[in-house]
């Protein structure tokens, strides 16, 4: 998972409704691709004292020093030991909100790309059962597969 | 060519106006009393200036108060009346650099110049007749004919006149190119036409930030040998960029012979492109100016605005293709030329702090790509002598490359320091005050990025002294003080920090006011004999506080120090206040020299690296068990030659798993903060380096004892730790 995906934002309306799939634990989850700067694989993470348990720490993007959160840890799912799957997306925080600089999420293996139009996304169910619905913001379909299409903005919502 | 990049050309033009209004400010503040003949000089050239440039990007607002202020200078240069309302004058100059500042904050913001002058214009015009009034030497008004604008054919005689306003123009800007013939008003009164041979000699001035100078002449040299022979033109060579200053700074003097006669000839090279001033004259006989069209006032018919470039433009690309790699560097080089500043700076360019913050990434990235390479771990245990030397240059040259690149981020606190002294010369103008701002070491450099977060602090401070601790004038010579009140403000270097010293000889803190304030505030936390007078007076830097009763101009609304200190914990610094009642009060700023370097020790601490700034280091050692002993709140002690020191654990203090918990097995890191000194418990040291500073990712909430993080040559980040913020937990 070395190759990068530059994606830059003036494409937007020509990657409208493209994700990019990854895969924690047993589903697969997408987040908007305009999001998405590129795919590195893992690489040293520096621990940051006194942040909260799904911050994982900073890692050194080619001179860059980015920010790393545990999607695992985030939804509240027990870790697992990295392998040569794991990767860290990084996405464009500043789409998100302004200031946030870029930000690298650690998934369990990348999937693919695919288009989810409108009409193939349906709302999550509104029962809260677990912590994870209030980070999904729709669920989308890919012929007979479901994804689970983020709402980035709560992912990153820090209380 | 011909084309006409007003984009680029904005930047320039925001700039120079900016430095053009400072210089301005400065002019004034310094002479407010009286002006001598060479401040008013200056002033009319600056105002001269402002009003082309603004009359050139259209801004016919701004170019309009300019031309009044320059009206008022002319008048004052030519007339040098006395009994001058220097005051007056100054408030008016100063109103008129306002607006020039405001409009040039609407265009930098991208918004449309719309401020109105007019007002601004009739309060100097009122002011210049009522100058006129009082002086009984009038000036004879020359008469007012149209601007000559280049005739199309052979007009009989190029009257030599323009509007009175324009008149002063050339002479201005000669004043400032140092040219070496004074303006002859000599008109010419007769031409003829025929077989004869004349012979000229033109003196060219381009166009200010024009470029390429060089080719512009070598274009203007090739058209002419169409009408003229016998060309001789000084720089001889051209083609040479080095050129390009001596055109701009002497203009470029053309000497030939030709049939034409002076008219035509005139009319051939007043067509040359970005053409600002032409000096013709048939030699030994008359000489006359044109003035390109862009220095009259903007209502002028100008004929030769849109003439085209008389070359082919396949021939202009011929010509320029050479130069276009060092385009850039002329660029910037015409941008500093371009700004009128004192001598000193002239050998100065200007970058954006974008592109050194790039380079200083870059720069980083490279130190890290040299280690990978020399450090790799496949080169080990190969005997490759002649590589590791080679090595060994590489480093020194990227070592000293990297200094060259942080140095290049220093700049003076000179501009800053010398902005305040129009808020002290504002303020006692409204305060009715007497106050003496001395400026003390106002070379000392640091960080850009830490000027941009200093003025403000600075501002407020001088704001506050003057508000609230300089006293009225009377009140001075009462207790026996000078009438004149003397502000200090001083920089200076102190190891890894910049000092900045706001010292007054006003009255002081009111420390039974200040504590009365914060009782009533519920800002205190102990009884009110517990305070120091020292403690008290760090009240003032709370939000809110403030003990003036009412709200002025200038303070009293409590959001002053407050802002000080925001502003100084952005750039890492402390604010200290320390007075004395009748005598006076002194701020210090300790800010640090740059926020883009420090050195550092790496320390581990739970098998993670930790970066402590050096400049906090008193020493390290290991302590043994004789040594520490706990007090019965649990406060762990260490006794260290004679002195008695509290140690903080690091890992407890940053709850960081899998540390050496045991003191006698880690290091203790002997930590200063102003007069306070820790131990500070690591679990061993690695080794000391230059750190480039990064800031901690947005998205992470700032936490105590942290400011920041950092590569290390192996491409890990490290930690930086913030050791005042041991202190305040």
């Amino acid at each position: 998972m070395d190759q990068e995906m530059n994606m830059e934002s003036r494409v937007d309306d020509m990657i409208k409704d493209q994700y990019l799939t990854f895969a924690i634990e047993n589903e697969d989850y997408g987040v908007e691709i305009a999001n998405v700067k590129e795919i590195v694989g893992m690489d040293a993470i520096t621990k940051v004292p006194e942040m909260p348990d799904f911050i994982e720490g900073i890692f050194n993007l080619r001179g860059e020093l980015i920010g790393v959160l545990d999607v695992r840890k985030r939804f509240g799912i027990p870790s697992k030991e990295h392998d040569e799957e794991t990767c860290i997306i990084v996405i464009i925080g500043d789409r998100i909100q302004e200031g946030l600089g870029k930000l690298g999420l650690i998934v369990d293996a990348v999937r693919e790309t695919v288009i989810i139009p409108d009409d193939k996304k349906l709302p999550p169910p509104n029962a809260r059962l677990r912590n994870i619905n209030q980070f999904i913001r729709n669920i989308g379909h890919v012929g007979d597969d479901i994804k689970l299409l983020m709402d980035l903005e709560k992912f990153l919502a820090q209380d | 060519m011909a084309d006409f990049d007003r984009e680029s050309m904005l930047d320039m033009f925001i700039f120079e106006m900016n430095q053009l209004v400072e210089q301005l400010e400065n002019t004034i503040v310094q002479s407010e009393s009286e002006y001598n003949i060479d401040q008013i000089n200056e002033i009319f050239r600056v105002m001269h200036t402002i009003k082309g440039s603004c009359a050139m990007m259209l801004y016919d607002n701004i170019a309009a108060v300019g031309h009044a202020i320059e009206d008022l200078f002319y008048y004052l240069r030519e007339e040098n009346p006395k009994n001058l309302d220097f005051k007056t004058l100054s408030d008016h100059v100063l109103e008129g650099a306002d607006f020039v500042k405001a409009e040039l904050g609407k265009i930098s913001n991208g918004q449309t110049s719309d401020g109105d002058g007019s007002v601004l214009i009739k309060h100097i015009g009122n002011f210049l007749k009522a100058i006129k009034a009082g002086t009984p030497v009038q000036t004879p008004a020359p008469p007012p004919v149209a601007p000559t604008a280049v005739a199309t054919s052979p007009p009989p005689a190029p009257q030599k006149s323009e509007p009175p306003v324009t008149k002063a123009a050339p002479a201005a800007s000669k004043a400032v190119k140092a040219a070496p013939a004074p303006a002859q008003t000599e008109a010419k009164s007769e031409l003829e036409e025929g077989d004869m041979m004349y012979q000229y000699k033109a003196m060219i001035y381009f166009q200010d930030g024009c470029e390429m100078e060089n080719i512009r002449a070598y274009t203007l040299v090739h058209n002419l040998q169409d009408i003229a022979q016998d060309i001789t033109h000084t720089p001889k060579d051209v083609i040479d960029e080095a050129t390009i200053e001596l055109i701009r700074q002497n203009g470029f003097e053309i000497e030939f012979t030709s049939d034409l006669d002076y008219a035509r000839v005139n009319n051939h090279l007043s067509q040359t492109v970005y053409l600002r001033e032409l000096n013709l004259m048939e030699l030994g006989t008359t000489m006359t100016t044109v003035k390109m069209p862009h220095d009259l006032p903007p209502v002028t018919e100008a004929p030769i605005t849109e003439i085209e470039p008389s070359v082919e433009p396949e021939e202009i690309e011929a010509i320029k293709s050479p130069v276009t790699a060092n385009e850039d560097a002329i660029k910037k080089a015409a941008a500093a030329a371009a700004t009128p500043a004192a001598p000193t700076t002239t050998n100065l360019i200007n970058v954006s702090i974008k592109k050194l913050d790039d380079l200083l990434n870059l720069m980083g990235e490279l130190v890290i790509s040299e280690a990978t390479v020399t450090q790799n771990s496949e080169l080990k245990g190969l005997p490759l002598d002649n590589f590791y030397k080679e090595a060994r240059t590489l480093q020194k040259i990227i070592g000293n490359l990297q200094q060259t690149v942080m140095s290049m981020r220093l700049v003076p606190l000179s501009n800053t320091f010398f902005k305040m002294n129009r808020i002290v010369r504002d303020m006692c103008r409204q305060l009715e005050k007497d106050v003496h701002l001395e400026i003390i070491g106002e070379d000392t450099e640091v960080d850009k990025k830490i000027i941009e977060h200093i003025g403000d602090p600075i501002m407020h401070i001088i704001r506050n002294s003057i508000d609230h601790g300089v006293e009225m004038p009377v009140d001075r010579e009462k207790t026996g003080k000078p009438r004149k009140a003397k502000v200090i403000l001083e920089a200076k270097q102190a190891g890894g920090d910049v000092l900045i010293i706001i010292k007054d000889d006003g009255r002081g803190i009111n420390t039974e006011k200040v504590l009365r304030k914060a009782r009533e505030n519920g800002l205190t936390t102990k009884a009110d004999h517990e305070y120091t007078e020292r403690e008290i007076q760090q009240f003032i830097f709370l939000p809110g506080f403030s003990t003036n009763d009412t709200v002025t101009n200038f303070s009293g609304r409590g959001v002053g120090m407050d802002v000080v200190v925001k502003n100084l914990e952005i750039c890492g610094g402390t604010a200290l206040v320390d007075s004395t009642p009748g005598i006076g009060t002194t701020f210090t700023l300790k800010i640090p020299l740059t926020l883009a370097i420090i050195e550092g020790m790496s320390v581990s601490v739970g098998g993670a690296q930790y970066t402590i700034p050096i400049v906090n280091i008193q020493k390290s050692f290991k302590a043994t068990k004789d040594k520490l002993f706990t007090d019965p709140n649990g406060n762990e002690m260490v006794s260290e030659r004679g002195e008695i020191f509290n140690v903080v654990r690091m890992h407890e203090f940053f709850h960081i798993q899998g540390a050496v918990t045991n003191i006698e097995d880690g290091t203790l890191m002997m930590l200063e903060n102003g007069d306070q000194v820790i131990c500070l418990l690591v679990d061993f040291l690695i080794g000391q380096q230059q750190a480039v500073v990064k800031p901690m990712p947005k998205y992470f909430k700032r936490v105590q004892g942290i400011s920041g993080c950092t590569l290390l040559g192996n491409g890990d980040v490290s930690i930086i730790v913030d050791v005042p913020g041991f202190f305040d937990k």
